[in-house]
């Protein structure tokens, strides 16, 4: 609407400027982020030039919490923002606070979180189950449920574990890990939400004891000697989605122009970051105070997913620990909404049903995201929703346009396979889920 | 819903903010206010005060942590939902614009709500207005000093009174188009560079 109005001043006439008529100057686009580093591709689509490029003046605009970031995009304090893939699927089903209907047209990328449990429990873990401190994320899920089954043997009291939100990749994530290894998150342990730069600390002062978060948390909590890294998102589940660029679809309608515009400016901005060779300059530009402001060392490191697990000094090595732009890196797979949805009824978040299978997909935008970099050197997947968790490793893709398109390898961490059209045998597939929360969902829907 | 008086917790670490907020609630004869500054054991404070409204401020990451509470954990007996009124759209929107949320438990008569959403609201932007004349207050200060400085530094290297070495000052800014504690500002660092 905005950039309308604009173009109908600037051009002078009293007469109503033609819509589709290029706007003259650059758009204003706010754009609301949390300091994290899968906030890489619009921190770079402002600082390096590729949102001006495409005429586009990109505010960022720093926040402090999610709840903050739905708020401020619902009511228009925001055009645009960084926010959790599952958050425009909760608002599509009318869960959670203020849930206003908001859409993803791209992603911001995959990978970046990790599970860190507190060096006294990893070191409990060792001694139960014999760890060397180099076994799988799922060895390391056993180990925990042994210490788990020892406590409650034990009259200790239940391990207290965190993430970031309700409607959380972390959340999902952390839960499916123990889900996997028969430990069940809501009666075995008790979980709760920690602030992304509290989780640290909350570990020091054992307030919890392990958190799921995105970087640059996890290796913080480790070189404070605290944390003890046992899974990445890479072991959970490689392929999915973790931040989405998020926006009102009323907006979107409104300013198609301009949302194709910032696509193909964060499609650059991703190109950009997935290349090797300019993952130091990127650290560089995230530990700014203005964006990240963690230390450079670590954020380098983390960038080339050369990492310390363990304060005793194991690292581990993971390639894709951050993948910005290749194998359709960005693509909003409507699967992965569906799948999103899937977690959200085994946990008892909303219940399952046909006209909600429709309403979750439709809070990803594979459409815009094709329109918008059609005719581009950026390959497509020809479907919109594909099997989840079937691929062993690189395969070649259908495509349409560009270079040829080579997915990754995509397992579950429990070798599982999500088919978009069998959600419920699924969900009902896994021996722990949580009965629908009946206070949890809203008389509307 | 009995009419007993509603159990209020603020949440926010600025101390100023919170007493001007606990001060309007008062005065709308809210008596049972407790305020959180520090958000460590949140949940259990909050479990054990059992409040009708949360309010907090927008700053404040730890609202995170009260979406969850509210509406997954088990910890809490009663639900609670945002804001008054979902259909109520025109005053959540104020409250996002004056930095604020408000949680309020399931089943309160809106009558009862609203006011205090309203006092909340317009404490919080009483309380910007008054730190954005604060720190107008004190660069209007800044900038006297600095006028002091160069009106001092005239009168000493050109032999100038008071008067004509503001008059200079006023001159030369109308002469170049710029603010005069900019002139004053540059006069100021010249004189340093000159180790006057």
């Amino acid at each position: 609407m905005d950039s309308v109005t604009t173009s109908g001043i600037e051009s002078g006439g009293t007469e109503p400027a033609p819509v589709l008529q290029r706007a003259p100057g650059p758009r204003h686009v706010r754009a609301g982020f949390i300091p994290l580093v899968d906030a890489s591709v619009l921190i770079v689509a402002a600082e390096l030039g590729f949102a001006r490029r495409e005429g586009i003046e990109l505010d960022l605009v720093k926040d402090v919490s999610w709840s903050n970031i739905r708020d401020r995009l619902t009511f228009r304090q925001f055009d645009v923002a960084h926010m959790l893939s599952p958050m425009p699927v909760a608002a599509a089903l009318g869960i959670g606070s203020n849930p206003h209907p908001l859409i993803a047209p791209m992603s911001l990328g995959l990978g970046g979180n990790a599970i860190t449990l507190s060096v006294a429990l990893y070191r409990q873990m060792q001694r139960s189950a014999g760890l060397s401190g180099t076994e799988s994320a799922m060895e390391n899920a056993f180990a925990l449920r042994k210490v788990v089954e020892e406590r409650r043997a034990n009259g200790e009291p239940m391990l207290t574990f965190a993430m970031t939100y309700p409607f959380s990749s972390h959340n999902y994530e952390f839960r499916y890990w123990m889900g996997a290894a028969g430990i069940h998150p809501d009666q075995d342990v008790r979980m709760v939400v920690v602030p992304p730069p509290l989780t640290a600390d909350a570990l020091a002062a054992g307030a919890i004891d392990g958190f799921c978060v995105g970087a640059p948390w996890n290796m913080l909590g480790v070189e404070a000697g605290v944390g003890r890294i046992v899974a990445t998102k890479a072991d959970l589940w490689a392929a999915s989605p973790e931040k989405v660029i998020g926006m009102r679809p009323e907006w979107a309608e409104a300013n198609l122009e301009t949302v194709h515009r910032l696509i193909v400016a964060l499609d650059a901005a991703a190109r950009w970051c997935d290349t090797p060779g300019n993952r130091d300059a990127l650290a560089e530009i995230l530990a700014r105070p203005a964006y990240i402001g963690a230390p450079l060392s670590i954020l380098k490191r983390l960038l080339t997913g050369e990492f310390m697990v363990d304060p005793s000094g194991v690292s581990r090595s993971v390639p894709d620990y951050f993948v910005f732009h290749h194998g359709a890196a960005n693509f909003p797979w409507r699967s992965q909404a569906l799948w999103i949805y899937s977690q959200m009824v085994r946990w008892g978040q909303v219940r399952f049903d046909e006209r909600f299978v429709d309403l979750s997909a439709s809070a990803f935008r594979p459409d815009i995201y094709r329109e918008a970099l059609a005719g581009t050197d950026t390959a497509m997947p020809v479907a919109d929703s594909r099997i989840e968790g079937a691929s062993d490793g690189p395969l070649v893709v259908p495509s349409l346009g560009g270079s040829a398109l080579t997915v990754g390898a995509d397992r579950f961490c429990d070798g599982r396979v999500f088919r978009p059209d069998a959600i419920e045998a699924y969900i009902d597939g896994f021996e722990i889920s949580t009965p629908l929360r009946h206070s949890f969902e809203d008389g509307t829907v | 819903m009995s009419q007993a008086p509603l159990r209020i917790a603020v949440i926010d670490e600025n101390q100023v903010r919170a007493a001007i907020l606990e001060d309007g609630l008062r005065a709308a004869g809210l008596t049972d206010i407790t305020i959180i500054r520090e958000t460590q054991s949140l949940l259990r404070r909050l479990v054990a005060l059992d409040p009708d409204v949360v309010i907090i401020d927008l700053e404040n990451p730890s609202r995170d942590v009260l979406e969850q509470m509210f509406h997954v954990s088990r910890m809490v007996s009663r639900p609670v939902a945002m804001f008054v009124d979902r259909s109520d759209t025109s005053s959540i929107e104020a409250a996002i614009e004056a930095g604020v949320s408000a949680y309020i438990v399931d089943g309160l008569r809106k009558e009862r709500v609203k006011p205090i959403l309203d006092m909340t609201i317009s404490r919080f932007n009483a309380f910007s207005k008054l730190q954005r004349e604060l720190s107008e207050a004190r660069s209007a200060l800044e900038e006297r000093k600095i006028v002091e400085r160069a009106k001092g530094i005239l009168m000493k290297s050109r032999n100038l009174s008071e008067e004509d070495a503001y008059r200079l000052l006023r001159q030369s800014a109308m002469n170049e188009k710029k603010k005069l504690v900019e002139i004053a500002q540059s006069v100021v660092t010249a004189a340093s560079l000159f180790g006057k």
